[in-house]
């Protein structure tokens, strides 16, 4: 079974955003691999060490992102590909998952597993995306999978419960936490990476223009919300201070 | 040119972010000079046509067939994209939900346009679109132009009121070749019982490591009844198994915008506050007087979370009712 | 000259962090109050190959640098110096002398069963009258067909509760002094060994401190571990890697209380302000950071001398000697820092604070480490 795995590498959920010049600023900021991709890395290898096969792992990135790559290959993955080109400085989700697309029609996959979101723009649209373009059923935000003959079945989140999917093979997933947990890179497996193929392409190896990738929407402005302000902490009797807050939040509130 | 929406139902019932979607779609229709247009898709639904015109639909076109009866990807998205592609509108909202969040991007790429997801905001100036998308989970709003002759948003539930008014509401059916899904619903597990939606809660109430135990939830349940909430933890809470992630109310969980947030025994770690943020109303209890979460509630009780709570449950339910 | 950390070395701190941070850190309070063995935190530190940092994958290692070992050491130490040291002892004083001086059968038995964490490996060399005076061993070893026969009692032992293996420093022949030891592998499941005291520490109270007692203890007479009587060089340079370990485990300690400190000074306000902006605070977060990165940077080179098999012995002392120190004036002044919190078990200061003792003590203290140094540019 051949697994591809897609990932993006995020600023740090831990980060402080700064912005200057209505743009985030990436001074100082820690790089991690999107949280949500981890899960789909996980389950990928976990699908290869049960069903055998190759778990290949590929981004869109720039230099930086061949780390994230790396701690893929450390976690257990067998090879990646990076598609890193200046006509990609401003990609979306439709750049990317065009990009996606061609990459992965020339390859021989089961199952694509991305991420349900990223942590950094949380726009959940690559997965849906990336489907569309090759033509593949399609189960978002899943926290259970199991590959049957020619099929899976799936647990996907849905609003106030969850479903459970038989979906055609091959097909794309993008996974919530709670589908596996997440291995750490053994140092042996740490050591074992160095020597794994991490192929760079960029768009003209994948006949694609600048054009082609083209992004459809543009950032124009990006500031900090408003801070909220400490408000009013309530002390005294636990009787008084409850009173005063249901008082409060019936009438200066109106919340209730 | 046009605006269409996309009118989210479940089981034959309007679900609340499509009367968001439909009133915020209208008025962005009035200031742009154009119409609003809804499909409402699915099996046994036309009925539903009659309360989207409350909400200032000018024309509704419905697509009511068995094979819709349950959403699925590819059946949807075939509906959408072939309704989009006769009316070939200008902009295209749907809600930021489960189904939104599927539906939306898959029609984009089908149509090549681009798409600004979990907007809380949209503007009309200078004849085009603007749309307000926070970033890193609320630490910053980015807003975006998009570059498409055919735009599509989702919009986050709980932000755009909804508000009755005037339309047209010419109904009409809409017939469209639905494909075979290559998906197929087993079933359908409901939790939470009769609680809101996470996302469309009015009122929140969560619960964090300070409750000290897994069970430490039955108080916040209990306060969660009294005020008709829904109930959400913190990601501490999650981590030790105390309450399933879809409850985990965060960066890497579900963003919420209630109008109350009452948060217990959480003390506002930055990741927390990412997903509460921008909820109208917080207030919080905990006994640590440095926790974080105090310098952004609104109100604050510095105390045992298990003296507190059983005496607001009481007093609420005086006001309530419930 | 290079200051910048190679992929694997990011790659493997920023493992060890996140492990150390979701994993160790939040059992150390109990490990540290219940004198609680870490077993589950031991296991998954074999399954990521920290039990073998610099072991070759031939033997289950993960044929990393002792430079990425003083890292691995420094994260996990950073939560809880209990299991600090107990991946310090496994590696340095158990796995390091077999594979230095072991038999290919010794390596791939012992050494391969250490390195993956199946079992756990201790140093048996402290005896209560052969303590910084290593050549005063009065435990046995004879030959007595093709079994060595052991007697005698080691003391202070770390890991010892613990462990399945244990290299074994006796003495094979009195006459010859410190030229008549020899070093052993003892397999601890062997009928004439048990463990006697259990000792109750100040610090690193996680980690199992322990008497060992031979009585007629019988082993192979392959076990022998290098030649006889040069059991001697063997401990010494044994000892001289783990101080790299040990130092490690300081630098650890030393920047558990650095960080606590500091975060707790930002946020304390005191007459209006944080105490950060206080210079007495101030100065004390400037001097103690200083002198953490001048230790780690000794440390780091003894481990880098070590990996280019140039002589380490007088950096390796010098980088445990200050890191030990720092360790101890980081907690003290940390404790400062948070005023009375920072005496309360609220704040894990004080248990920093009592933890960082035991690194100006053990495996040499700073009076050995001083003479270690001294020898080497005086001789």
């Amino acid at each position: 079974m051949n697994i591809v795995a897609c990932i993006k590498q995020t600023f740090d959920t831990e980060a402080k955003i700064a912005v200057s010049g209505g743009q985030v600023s990436d001074q100082g900021v820690n790089l991690i691999l999107n949280p949500y991709d981890e899960y789909a890395v996980e389950e990928a290898i976990r699908l290869k060490e049960k069903n055998g096969g190759e778990v290949v792992v590929v981004s869109v990135g720039t230099d930086k992102t061949q780390e994230a790559l790396r701690y893929c290959l450390a976690m257990g993955a067998d090879r990646a590909v990076l598609v890193q080109d200046p006509a990609l400085g401003k990609a979306d989700s439709a750049s990317v998952s065009v990009t996606l697309g061609k990459l992965l029609a020339d390859m021989e996959y089961d199952v694509i597993l991305c991420g349900n979101q990223a942590v950094d723009d949380g726009a959940s649209a690559v997965p849906s995306r990336l489907a569309e373009k090759l033509d593949l059923p399609q189960a978002n935000v899943i926290t259970a999978l199991e590959i049957g003959d020619g099929s899976a079945t799936v647990r996907r989140e849905v609003d106030g419960g969850s479903e459970i999917l038989d979906v055609q093979l091959p097909a794309l997933f993008s996974a919530q936490k709670g589908l596996n947990e997440v291995r750490y890179p053994s140092l042996p497996g740490i050591m074992k990476a160095k020597r794994k193929e991490l192929k760079v392409v960029g768009l003209g190896d994948l006949g694609l223009s600048a054009d082609d990738v083209a992004p459809k929407t543009e950032i124009v402005n990006v500031e900090l919300p408003p801070a909220r302000q400490a408000g009013k902490v309530l002390k005294g009797e636990v009787a008084d201070v409850v009173a005063e807050l249901v008082t409060l939040l019936k009438n200066e509130a109106k919340v209730i | 040119m046009s605006i269409v929406v996309f009118a989210e139902q479940r089981e034959g019932a309007l679900r609340k972010i499509a009367t968001e979607v439909v009133s915020e779609g209208k008025r962005l229709a009035a200031a742009a000079g154009t119409t609003l247009k809804v499909l409402l898709a699915g099996s046994g639904v036309a009925g539903l046509a009659d309360e989207i015109k409350t909400f200032g639909a000018d024309e509704i076109a419905v697509v009511d067939n068995d094979a819709l009866k349950d959403y699925s990807t590819e059946t949807y998205a075939a509906v959408l994209a072939a309704y989009l592609q006769q009316e070939n509108p200008e902009l295209v909202l749907l809600g930021h939900s489960a189904i939104g969040k599927d539906l939306a991007p898959r029609v984009a790429a089908r149509l090549d346009a681009g798409l600004v997801p979990d907007c809380v905001k949209i503007d009309y100036a200078d004849g085009d679109f603007s749309f307000v998308h926070p970033v890193y989970a609320g630490k910053a709003l980015a807003t975006y132009k998009v570059k498409s002759a055919v735009k599509i948003a989702t919009l986050r539930p709980n932000v755009f009121a909804a508000a009755e008014q005037a339309g047209a509401g010419a109904v009409s059916d809409f017939a469209a070749d639905i494909p075979a899904s290559r998906t197929t619903l087993k079933e359908m597990v409901v939790s939470g019982g009769d609680r809101p939606e996470l996302t469309e809660a009015d009122v929140i109430c969560s619960g964090g490591r300070g409750l000290g135990k897994p069970e430490g939830f039955e108080i916040i349940e209990q306060l969660a009844d009294a005020l008709g909430a829904a109930v959400g933890s913190s990601r501490a809470a999650v981590d030790a198994g105390w309450r399933e992630h879809q409850y985990q109310v965060g960066q890497t969980g579900k963003v919420v915008s209630p109008n109350l947030y009452v948060a217990c025994g959480i003390s506002g770690a930055i990741q927390h506050l990412a997903g509460m943020g921008s909820s109208k109303c917080i207030v919080a209890v905990n006994k640590d007087p440095e926790a974080n979460i105090f310098n952004v509630a609104d109100f604050g009780i510095e105390g045992d979370l298990y003296k507190v709570l059983p005496e607001l449950i009481t007093k609420l339910k005086e006001v309530t009712g419930n | 000259m290079n200051f910048s950390y190679s992929d694997e070395e990011r790659m493997m701190l920023q493992m060890t962090r996140d492990f150390a941070e979701r994993t160790v850190k939040p059992r150390a309070k109990e490990v540290d109050r219940e004198h609680k063995y870490p077993a589950e935190t031991v296991k998954q530190m074999g399954e990521l190959g920290l039990l073998g940092v610099t072991v070759a994958p031939e033997y289950d290692g993960a044929g990393m640098s002792n430079i990425c070992y003083a890292i691995a050491i420094e994260e996990i130490s950073r939560h809880c110096a209990s299991t600090g040291i107990i991946m310090s002892v496994n590696n340095s004083l158990a796995c390091e002398p077999i594979k230095l001086f072991g038999t290919e059968a010794q390596k791939k038995k012992y050494l391969a069963d250490m390195a993956s964490g199946r079992k756990l490996g201790c140093l048996g060399l402290t005896e209560s009258n052969a303590g910084s005076d290593a050549a005063n061993v009065q435990t046995t070893a004879v030959l007595d067909g093709d079994e060595w026969v052991i007697n005698g009692r080691k003391i202070f032992i770390t890991n010892g509760g613990e462990a399945d293996y244990c290299v074994l420093i006796a003495s094979t022949d009195k006459a010859k002094g410190h030229r008549g030891i020899s070093a052993f592998i003892v397999d601890l499941d062997n009928p004439g060994f048990s463990i006697g005291t259990l000792e109750d520490k100040l610090g690193i109270r996680g980690s199992s401190t322990a008497e060992l007692v031979f009585e007629d203890c019988r082993i192979p007479k392959d076990n022998l571990l290098g030649e006889q009587g040069k059991g001697f060089k063997i401990a010494l340079i044994t000892l001289d890697g783990g101080r790299i370990g040990v130092a490690a485990q300081a630098l650890g300690i030393a920047r558990a209380a650095i960080e606590d400190a500091t975060a707790y000074a930002k946020e304390r306000v005191q007459f209006g302000k944080p105490i950060a902006e206080l210079q007495a605070i101030q100065w004390m977060i400037a001097d103690l950071s200083t002198e953490y990165e001048a230790a780690r940077l000794l440390v780091h080179r003894a481990a880098w001398l070590k990996d280019n098999k140039l002589p380490y012995s007088k950096e390796a002392a010098m980088g445990k000697l200050m890191a030990s120190e720092v360790a101890m004036k980081a907690a003290t002044k940390g404790i400062q820092i948070l005023g009375g919190y920072g005496y309360t078990t609220d704040y894990p200061l004080e248990r920093y604070f009592r933890d960082a003792k035991i690194t100006e003590i053990y495996e040499g203290t700073s009076e050995v480490m001083r003479l270690v140094i001294a020898h080497n540019i005086l001789r």
